[in-house]
């Protein structure tokens, strides 16, 4: 199950920087990526319509505790938490 | 008119006391909204204002472009003759346009499956019907435009109008802005912007969380400083330059060069030297973007004289009024002008120390004033400035 969001995850990412899923590594930051402010706010919508949760994520605040994305594998953390909540 | 109340008083002592009108949306259902607070104008109430007939035909937006476009030209005293209607130009801000008769019109036709809508839904909605309204109402036959410039549209739509009368293109002109554009359509659109705060707005606080929407409407009567001292008109305040530009960067980050060229080409055209500035009506939005970059393009544009600078943003008050946003900041800029009284910055908490000016915070300060700025900076990149100067008789 989590390995199904994780990759869900990737292919979104991969989808928003116009490159291949794999390579989208677990330690990629978003910058590696070469994704913008922009961009994450698009990830985080797609993420939200895909998984049908509400990320809580502020442009203002890009490196509040509430939603964690320094890397690829702590957004996957993430969104497989707000999965499990939402159940 | 804006959700510091409505009119002039109310507006100018609710910034003089520092008081917010930023709360829970009442206008509209909140069902579904996960952003739900705004600065509202709680204090208008359109029956009070408009029959059931003209309320037919305008929409919020217009309604409050024209009950403040009403107390100006009122508190002008200017008298519009047959010549003068000629030589009055109308030019007015705004963002959005109809947004109430859009969100309601689409509600009955995609989610209601009505088949039909109100047949006056074009004229409700479309953008220049203030500007027309107005026109209309106040028999301006001269020159009349609507200016769209997202965030930045009144302070374009006041420094046309500026430059037209002192190019000698009008003779008086009717100007502002007025948004009214707290629907639902429009703030999800917001809230997929990921920049809207929860709690309230905090420009320039290091503990800032985004902006908050708001809505209104200021108009102003501008006419030659010669012409209206010789009717011996109440005079606010006399506006001086006006620049603008564009940062031909990006769609929705901000520049500090576009927004330092603009506030340098609007004391250009002022022709004062940046130590007559005391005062800087903020754009101030409260986005991480906006303060940090503002901040810094004001400091590349005043140099030392940045620390002897009072910067403060009145939308920490009236919240974002998006195309009537330099509207209502010209009269806090106006007003400060006239009382020597700075409004706030309210809701601050805590300096952030990529925004080190004094912002003002959280209380009315009393200062001498001879000249002031007021800064809208757009998405888009569209930045507009204006100076004003004091009145001193």
């Amino acid at each position: 199950m989590s390995d199904d969001i994780r990759q869900q995850v990737r292919v979104i990412v991969a989808e928003q920087a116009m490159i291949e899923v794999s390579e989208v590594s677990p330690e990629s930051t978003m910058e590696d990526l070469g994704l913008d402010s922009l961009g994450l706010v698009e990830i985080v919508f797609a993420i939200e319509e895909e998984f049908g949760v509400s990320v809580p994520y502020n442009a203002n605040e890009p490196n509040s505790e509430e939603f964690d994305i320094s890397t690829i594998k702590a957004v996957e953390d993430g969104v497989i938490k707000l999965v499990a909540e939402k159940v | 008119m804006s959700a510091l109340g409505i009119g002039y008083d109310a507006h100018v002592a609710a910034l003089r006391e520092g008081r917010s009108g930023i709360g829970q949306i009442e206008l509209i259902e909140t069902d579904g909204l996960n952003i739900a607070i705004a600065a509202e104008a709680k204090g208008y109430v359109a029956t009070e204002h408009f029959n059931r007939n003209e309320l037919t035909l305008r929409d919020r937006v217009t309604q409050m472009a024209l009950t403040a476009a009403g107390e100006a030209v009122t508190a002008s005293g200017i008298e519009i003759s047959d010549e003068l209607a000629m030589r009055t130009a109308t030019v007015i801000g705004t963002s959005m346009g109809g947004q109430h008769t859009q969100d309601d019109n689409y509600r009955l036709i995609y989610r209601d499956g009505k088949q039909r809508v109100h047949p006056f839904t074009v004229p409700k909605l479309m953008a220049n019907a203030p500007a027309s309204w107005i026109s209309m109402e106040h028999g301006l036959k001269g020159p009349a435009w609507s200016v769209s410039t997202a965030c930045a549209s009144s302070n374009h739509a006041i420094g046309q109008a500026f430059h037209m009368i002192r190019s000698g293109m009008a003779d008086a002109a009717v100007t502002g802005g007025a948004e009214s554009g707290l629907t639902y359509g429009v703030l999800k659109a917001w809230e997929g912007l990921r920049v809207m705060s929860k709690d309230t707005c905090r420009p320039f606080s290091k503990t800032r969380t985004g902006m908050v929407q708001g809505e209104g409407a200021a108009i102003l009567v501008l006419e030659d400083l010669e012409t209206a001292k010789a009717r011996g008109a109440n005079i606010l305040g006399e506006i001086v330059g006006f620049g603008m530009t564009a940062d031909a960067n990006d769609i929705v980050q901000p520049s500090l060069d576009g927004a330092a060229r603009a506030m340098s080409a609007a004391l250009s055209d002022a022709q004062i030297n940046v130590s007559e500035i005391a005062y800087i009506n903020a754009h101030g939005t409260a986005t991480a973007a906006n303060d940090k970059t503002e901040c810094a393009a004001i400091r590349d544009v005043f140099g030392d004289h940045a620390d002897r600078l009072m910067v403060s943003s009145t939308k920490s008050m009236h919240g974002h009024c998006i195309g009537a946003a330099g509207a209502l900041e010209m009269v806090a800029t106006l007003s400060a002008l006239g009382s020597g009284i700075v409004p706030p910055t309210v809701n601050f908490e805590e300096p952030d120390p990529d925004c080190d000016l004094d912002v003002v915070p959280n209380e009315a300060r009393e200062a001498d004033i001879p000249c002031a700025v007021s800064n809208s900076f757009a998405f888009g990149g569209l930045n507009a400035v204006l100076v004003a100067r004091r009145f001193d008789g």
